[in-house]
């Protein structure tokens, strides 16, 4: 019995169940993989959970969108390299719920731009982009220097990177708002915090360390992209996938 | 070539079977919807394309940023403009291809459309609030998602209902597109949704995936959007309209088997080209790159199903714009499906990624392909929902079609100069061995093409308010009895 197509054409449901196979094999093929191949992410060191100021940052990234315009990956690439550092590895992004890839550069890449420029530098840029850069069309983000950081339930979002595979241990959780509130203040104690998250970058901009705005947490983020890793010390055999 | 079932395209268009009127009250209001929403989104897009041409145009304030505005504008423009479109045009085939009355009759169709104009406000609200997921064209949080996923649910079931109880023996081929729209969405949706919020009471989330799992299944998602609601979906309205409209059966029934299993099938692996030279791993980024180029194939099988429907009729072209919006749209679908191919290759990718021409590629695919296909239809559909017996003027139809045409052509080719200028200039080294232009410069070097950009956008957008005013006069006009289009003039037999 030859098969025919009316067949298909004849069985709504026939149809539906084959075009859901159809279309599901693709992704299974890519993605599954993803998830069992251990070397997909690179054994490096220096990888390490966001610090709870950090992750607020991040959230006001997310927030504002900046991922339209500015990538989060550096390519392999000559000039890439030499314009924004060592190429970005898988390893980099293991903690990023979701990932901050982008997909255009009308800005320039921030993958490593942690350290590059001063906490003075970021919130001038921020508040008045074409004051530093006179080029410049990003838009402003005067209003962040001003808005307290709201992180009272900031043990809720340590717990659900938990939750999903972050591994904020229980110190961290039990520290959260303590170590927040470090990261934002210079004359604080910070050995606490840069033990549980080395290289975190203190960052205050009202010189008041009980007046935490959303400009603090997001330098403080932008602060620490791309150097968790110390690239200078990668060996080949660490970066094959 | 086998003409078979596909003479389908000769169903009835009277509003009524076996007594049972077909459900159109809630068609109408989908038209509306898309005429509507298509409007606010080219109108989000013209005022973007200007804040990057003139950054004072974001105000200082933090809910018109250029980072909040432009996913009100994509959203907007593919589930707002597109989705209304692809429902409604959908209720409208299933109806007629199965002769039978919707599924449910019209109180569940009443409510995929108030739910998914609840999804679409709800969703635009977010953004403009700052509240997103940052996954490009799945920016709508856990809460959004979940409802999306409910409607969605519905449609589906009123869809597949219909299908059932079709009085036809065949399903007709714009279904089998529309169909497998409507599960690849749903399949696409949820996955790459999964996610788990910080508080019930909240808005905020975190992604279920991370790093690089999260970016392929975000890019499986994310080009599969493309492939699935802006392609597949309106592959449907194409294989209804355009055979309707030209009064001839499809091209080839063969063809059309072929190139819908092959297209579906292929379109799913194409998303890893979007992360050509990322830290996703070599072997998935090359299956990426090797589908998307076989996916010229079947895409083409389209191309050429749709605009070989035409062999017979094409002085049409000359006498009816809505038509020719059609078929330029078929064309414009196949220059983007050559175009993506191409760009999927990795030696072109390094150049064209992060730049403006990725941004003019989905342009001359959403301009182009889906809104001039969704204007073709919505010429048609316009005068047969509202029983009159043609637009209110041919004349502005043609108008509107010119005026969106040089807009598209300025758009496309101004990002083809300013994407591959600037991916040039990012590479660019001086006689002494350094780069040779600051990123800086390179923006700076970007200004008058975004503002013959933003040009391109505004005739688009002009040509839009010409269809809504051409819309608003046929419907005002006075109501007919008689049959809903003129009687079909014999048409020559050339074969």
């Amino acid at each position: 019995m030859a098969f025919r197509h009316e067949t298909i054409e004849k069985n709504v449901v026939l149809l539906a169940v084959l075009t859901l196979l159809t279309v599901s094999i693709g992704g299974l093929v890519q993605i599954i993989p993803l998830f069992t191949i251990e070397t997909t992410i690179e054994r490096v060191e220096g990888m390490r959970p966001y610090s709870p100021l950090e992750l607020m940052g991040r959230n006001i990234y997310i927030r504002e969108g900046c991922y339209v315009c500015h990538s989060q990956q550096i390519r392999p690439f000559k000039d890439e390299v030499e314009r924004y550092g060592h190429y970005s590895l898988a390893a980099e992004s293991m903690f990023d719920r979701p990932f901050q890839w982008g997909s255009k550069r009308t800005g320039p890449d921030l993958a490593r731009v942690g350290g590059k420029y001063s906490n003075d530098w970021h919130v001038a840029h921020l508040i008045d982009p074409r004051a530093v850069v006179p080029e410049s069309i990003m838009p402003s983000y005067a209003f962040l220097a001003n808005r307290p950081l709201r992180y009272d339930d900031i043990v809720a979002h340590l717990e659900t990177n938990r939750a999903l595979g972050v591994p904020y241990t229980d110190e961290m959780i039990a520290n959260a708002v303590a170590d927040l509130r470090a990261q934002a203040n210079p004359d604080a104690d910070t050995t606490e915090l840069l033990k549980r998250y080395p290289k975190a970058v203190v960052t205050n901009t009202t010189g008041d360390p009980n007046n935490i705005t959303e400009m603090d947490a997001l330098v403080a983020y932008l602060q620490m992209l791309g150097t968790l890793v110390q690239t200078t010390d990668l060996r080949l055999e660490d970066l094959r996938q | 070539m086998m003409k078979g079932q596909e003479a389908a395209a000769g169903y009835a268009t009277a509003g009524t079977l076996h007594g049972e009127p077909y459900v159109e009250d809630v068609v109408r209001a989908f038209v509306i919807a898309t005429i509507f929403w298509g409007v606010a989104a080219f109108a989000v897009g013209v005022y973007i394309a200007l804040q990057l041409a003139y950054p004072v145009l974001n105000l200082d304030l933090e809910w018109t940023t250029f980072g909040r505005l432009r996913p009100l504008h994509t959203s907007a423009a593919i589930f707002a403009f597109g989705g209304n479109a692809l429902i409604g045009t959908s209720f409208y085939v299933v109806q007629r291809t199965c002769r039978v009355r919707l599924w449910g009759g019209s109180t569940p169709a009443w409510f995929v459309f108030w739910g998914y104009q609840f999804f679409i406000v709800l969703a635009a609200l977010g953004y403009v609030l700052g509240i997103t997921q940052s996954k490009e064209y799945a920016e709508p949080e856990w809460y959004a998602d979940l409802w999306l996923a409910l409607v969605w649910v519905v449609y589906f079931a009123i869809f597949l209902g219909t299908i059932v109880k079709r009085k036809e023996p065949h399903i007709y081929v714009a279904n089998w597109f529309y169909l497998a729209f409507i599960i690849t969405i749903a399949m696409l949706h949820i996955v790459n949704n999964i996610a788990m919020p910080v508080s019930l009471f909240g808005t905020k989330s975190y992604s279920a995936y991370a790093g690089v799992q999260d970016a392929m299944i975000q890019w499986w998602y994310g080009h599969n959007a493309v492939g699935f609601f802006l392609t597949a979906g309106f592959l449907g309205m194409m294989y209804y309209f355009i055979p309707k409209r030209a009064e001839r059966p499809v091209y080839s029934y063969r063809l059309s088997i072929i190139h819908f299993w092959a297209l579906i099938f292929i379109y799913i692996w194409a998303g890893p080209h979007h992360l050509h030279y990322t830290a996703l791993p070599d072997w998935a980024q090359m299956l990426g790159m090797t589908f998307s180029v076989m996916l010229w194939m079947p895409s083409w099988g389209g191309m050429i199903n749709g605009i070989m429907t035409l062999s017979g009729a094409w002085d049409k072209l000359r006498t009816d714009p809505g038509l020719r919006f059609s078929v330029t749209a078929v064309a414009f679908y196949g220059m983007s499906t050559f175009e993506g191919p191409v760009m999927s290759i990795r030696a072109v990718n390094g150049l064209s990624h992060y730049t403006d021409w990725t941004v003019g590629h989905v342009h001359s695919g959403a301009l182009g392909w889906v809104a001039f296909i969704t204007f073709g239809a919505i010429y048609f559909l316009v005068p047969a929902l509202w029983k009159r017996r043609e637009m209110y003027s041919t004349r502005l139809i043609s108008w509107h079609f010119w005026i969106s045409t040089l807009g598209i052509v300025l758009y496309i080719t101004s990002m083809w100069v300013s994407g591959i200028m600037q991916g040039l200039m990012w590479r660019a080294y001086d006689s002494l061995g350094f780069l040779q232009y600051s990123f800086v410069e390179t923006v700076a070097a970007m200004h008058p093409f975004y503002v013959v950009r933003a040009l391109g956008g505004l005739l688009f957008l002009s040509g839009a308010l010409i269809m809504v005013y051409n819309v608003w006069r046929t419907v005002r006009g006075k109501v007919e009895a008689a049959p809903v289009r003129a009687a079909p003039v014999a048409v020559g037999a050339a074969e």
